[in-house]
């Protein structure tokens, strides 16, 4: 009877990646979504401020202004352009060709030399708060850092009580790629593990497959680990794939270990599959099968998972409900392997949550299916 | 005695809740013989299907019992499922593999063991001709082929009882007839017990044993000639050179002592009152060389008689305005070179023919003949490849609103809609119509009276019984009165009643000059037509008069061929040719 059953998975698996194989649809979601989402959030997405448009205007140029413009034409969060006026300046930002104006007034330097005060005036473009705030404080460090030289050259201190030094941990130069990039693997395991599953599962219910393969002696947990394992080894591929090409295409750095990696994708793909699973049985139909995958995990994978938007940052009742999210899990651990390191207490938490919810998962989808039609 | 493959006591099964729910099977006690072919026949909605798979434990029962092979099926559907072969209505093949693919996966499923299978599949693929295509994809083979390979997947490891759910609809005759051959040889040589479903009531003749079920009940079970017997004496054809036969069906099936009257070739099949005795002077006096002779009784005589006979004075046909064909002049749809290309695939290969004013045109020919695809180019749905295409003077592609408004279009799938109320559809589908006002509640009211639709028009398009669905979907099509009218497989899966009510509807429209394109699978159909095209695999390979068409068929073993002769004989000799 052993070798039967054994058949019988054999048979399954085979028949399942065969069908994996001819579908470009399926071989299109594991390995081409990746490349398309990597090149998306490693290129098109940031959120850095670099190379902020910015309007120069000096009102009367002298070596003094041009060593303070030159500090802004060196800066790599700056692009700036020089106005002959405030007024072309101003046109310029209402036209939101620029994002700021420093001005520097007809006596900025004969108000320098004579050690008095030497005001510069900023403007910066409020519509984007965030943007804006990023914009002023980099001017603000720019215009700093040249001071500092000035006074270094012409022999003086700064008389400045409290100096900030500051260190950035973990991604040190502050791009944003390196904080994304880990969470896309969740995103794309989520694909895979959910919605493909599930919609191969209804696409037999639809094509009336189910109903030849139920009069077999095939079992249902033999048809569900059937579904499962390539589904697994095509998500791990996936996976792979994926890390692959931001460690070695985007230059994100991974600093944990490897098996803590593949342990911690391979217990989430397991909750992924059984979402699918479940929604498989839940809707016998493509259309809604898919429907249903999106919204109920992917776009969550996306939005609640801590993986464009922290969750720190959002309302109480939503950060409650990002523990429904697997997705915010694996994230969790991936940020932190790929920009920390085996940080083990986050690690082994995570994978006690993503653990639970697997059981709970199965335990539902064994219940829930049975060789009938009604 | 061996043992009954299956029984089943008094089983009850009910789909759905409250209001919408249907009762699907109603007390249904049978007992299937081993060793022997049993057909279980009835139209669709009969509860066929549930019945089938209720032997396959595949559902749950309301009330009684089902034994399968003395397993219990609600028990121990496992076992059953382990013991039992079955081939879905849509034949279960996974159509992205290849056929011996297919094969593989059943037989592993089936625990069929290495060693013994290459010998296993051999005799399969001989059995259903499909060697030369072992590395085919499932999908890319005609629906006959598909039908066969499932029937082999079924097959793989030979089940002491096989299920076969409506094997051979929308088949074409030769891939039918090679079925029926496949499984009697399965029961001569393994002893294997088979139960079969169809909703062909030719097909009863073939089985052994006849189960007949309709709305859930079953009306009979005995062997097919036992149920004709039963109509001895009650069965004539009647002919007359002066009436066409249409209009003789038509005088014919009003008389009080005749309860059912078909066309069948060139004449007239009817039944008669239990005790009447038809004669040509007193049966109709207008036709003076009216001839009526007796003719052994078929199945499906026996069939119509039990389920009360086509009453024809029961139905209302609706009153249909008449068309004056006489101002417009040449044929009302021509077709040159017609030619559709799919990538590689051809659908249509340059068909040529012309529909004239006023008649009925069939196309007949089995599942992906083409025939749906030549009507989306007719109406212009669909773009030609290459080739000329006019109906009623224009290319409907490019012809305005006020063209299209001339025709009208009952598709082959139910294209209402199902979640609007009967009368919603039909405001709706003459709103479209540009009809309104007066002229639109008139419409309406026309529609709900001629088509029997008022006690429903308040029921939702989607929960009405299938031939409703049908006769709603004629009724919206015949909103405008359109001159030509495009029906794609209207009576397809419609219960034998139904499908007399639709023609003899038909046969009034034409009557009064529509022009009415029609396609069909039922062979038989093709002779209430007055010209046809028989298609396949895109091609026309013959057209003419039914009359014509069944006159190449004749030979000295076959005098009086029928349609499906004809078709099998065309099929075999385009084979033969290189």
């Amino acid at each position: 009877m052993k070798s039967q059953a054994r058949m019988r998975l054999k048979g399954m698996i085979r028949k399942e990646w065969l069908q994996i194989l001819r579908d470009p649809s399926s071989i299109a979601i594991a390995f081409l979504m990746p490349v398309v989402l990597l090149f998306l959030f490693g290129y098109g997405v940031s959120l850095d401020a670099k190379q902020i448009p910015l309007g120069l205007v000096i009102d009367q140029p002298d070596s003094n202004t041009a060593s303070f413009s030159a500090s802004f034409d060196h800066s790599d969060f700056f692009s700036p352009r020089t106005f002959g006026s405030i007024q072309e300046a101003q046109q310029a930002l209402a036209e939101r060709q620029i994002d700021g104006i420093v001005w520097l007034r007809s006596n900025f330097s004969s108000l320098l030399l004579s050690g008095q005060d030497s005001p510069i005036a900023v403007r910066v473009n409020g519509v984007d708060a965030n943007q804006a705030r990023i914009t002023q404080g980099y001017i603000q460090g720019a215009w700093l850092s040249w001071l500092n030289q000035y006074a270094a050259q012409h022999g003086r201190q700064l008389p400045l009580p409290v100096a900030m030094e500051q260190r950035v941990w973990f991604n040190a130069a502050l791009i944003s790629r390196h904080y994304l990039v880990p969470g896309l693997v969740a995103i794309i395991m989520t694909l895979t593990g959910s919605l493909l599953t599930a919609m191969v599962v209804a696409r037999e219910w639809e094509r009336g497959t189910m109903e030849a393969l139920m009069v077999t002696p095939l079992k249902m947990q033999e048809m569900l680990i059937g579904k499962l394992i390539p589904y697994f080894f095509l998500g791990m591929g996936g996976m792979l794939f994926t890390v692959a090409l931001s460690v070695w295409q985007f230059h994100v750095p991974f600093r944990g270990s490897f098996l803590a990696l593949i342990g911690a994708s391979a217990l989430f793909m397991l909750v992924a599959l059984a979402l699918g699973l479940l929604i498989s049985i839940v809707s016998k139909n493509q259309f809604v099968a898919g429907q249903i995958a999106i919204i109920i995990t992917f776009l969550p994978a996306f939005i609640l998972s801590g993986f464009i938007f922290d969750i720190n940052s959002m309302p109480q009742a939503i950060q409650v409900v990002t523990h429904l999210v697997p997705a915010r899990y694996l994230v969790s651990i991936l940020q932190s392997l790929f920009l920390a390191g085996d940080v083990w207490p986050v690690y082994w938490a995570n994978m006690g949550a993503m653990l639970i919810m697997l059981l709970v998962l199965m335990r539902i989808v064994r219940k829930k299916s049975y060789k009938r039609l009604d | 005695m061996e043992n009954p493959a299956l029984i089943l006591r008094d089983v009850h099964k009910c789909f759905g809740k409250g209001e919408t729910s249907v009762q699907a099977l109603n007390g249904v006690s049978i007992q299937v013989p081993a060793g022997t072919v049993t057909g279980l026949i009835g139209p669709d909605g009969a509860g066929k299907t549930t019945l089938m798979r209720l032997c396959c434990g595949l559902l749950e029962l309301d009330g009684g019992s089902v034994e399968t092979l003395g397993i219990d099926a609600v028990e121990q559907p496992a076992a059953v499922q382990a013991a039992v072969g079955y081939m879905p209505q849509r034949f279960g093949l996974y159509e992205d593999l290849s056929v011996q693919e297919n094969l593989d996966l059943y037989a592993n499923l089936q625990g069929v063991p290495v060693a013994s299978r290459q010998q296993r599949y051999d005799q399969l693929m001989q059995m259903t001709g499909l060697a030369p295509f072992t590395r085919r994809l499932a999908g890319k083979l005609s629906g006959g082929m598909k039908q066969k390979l499932g029937l082999a997947c079924a097959l793989v490891r030979p089940p002491a009882l096989l299920l076969l759910d409506e094997p051979t609809v929308g088949v074409d005759p030769v891939s039918r007839r090679e079925l029926w051959q496949i499984v009697y040889s399965q029961v001569k040589d393994a002893g294997m017990s088979v139960l079969l479903s169809t909703a062909y009531l030719d097909e009863a003749e073939r089985c052994n044993e006849v189960i007949l079920l309709h709305k859930g009940e079953v009306l009979g079970q005995a062997p097919p000639h036992e149920f004709s017997k039963t109509m001895q004496g009650r069965t004539w054809e009647a002919a007359s050179s002066e009436m066409p036969t249409r209009r003789l069906q038509n005088a014919l099936s009003r008389h009080p002592g005749i309860s059912d009257a078909i066309i069948n070739g060139d004449r007239v099949r009817i039944i008669t009152q239990q005790g009447y005795q038809p004669e040509a002077q007193t049966l109709l006096p207008d036709a003076s060389d009216l001839h009526i002779q007796a003719v052994p009784p078929r199945f499906e005589d026996a069939f119509i008689d039990r389920l009360g006979g086509s009453d024809e004075t029961a139905h209302a046909t609706p009153e249909i305005r008449n068309i004056e064909t006489g101002d417009s002049e040449g044929d009302a749809i021509r077709v040159e070179k017609l030619e559709r290309r799919f990538g590689d695939f051809i659908a249509v290969k340059q068909i040529s023919f012309s529909v004239k004013r006023g008649e009925i045109f069939g196309l007949l020919g089995a599942n992906g003949a083409g025939k749906t695809t030549t009507f989306r180019m007719l109406c212009g749905l669909l773009p030609v490849s290459s080739g000329k295409v006019s109906v009623a003077g224009h290319d409907l592609r490019t012809a305005s609103a006020q063209a299209r408004g001339h025709i009208g279009y009952m598709a082959q799938k139910f294209s209402l809609y199902g979640n609007l109320t009967v009368e919603q559809n039909l405001r709706f589908f003459s709103a479209a119509y540009n009809l309104h006002g007066q002229r639109q509640q008139a419409r309406i009211r026309w529609a709900l009276e001629g088509f029997e639709l008022e006690p429903y028009a308040n029921t939702n398009a989607g929960t009405l019984p299938l031939g409703y669905k049908q006769r709603l979907a004629f009724a919206t099509a015949l909103m405008h009165e359109p001159e030509i009218l495009f029906l794609d497989e209207p009576t397809s899966g419609v219960d034998p009643l139904a499908r007399r009510e639709f023609w003899r509807r038909t046969n009034a429209l034409a009557e009064a000059g529509v022009t009415v394109l029609v396609t069909t699978h039922f062979m038989e159909e093709a002779d209430y037509c007055d010209h046809l095209v028989i298609m396949a695999e895109g091609s026309i390979l013959a057209a003419g008069t039914p009359h014509e068409l069944r006159s190449l068929a004749r030979s000295d073993k076959h005098p009086e061929p029928s349609m499906e002769d004809a078709f099998i004989s065309l099929i075999q000799t385009r084979e033969e040719a290189p």
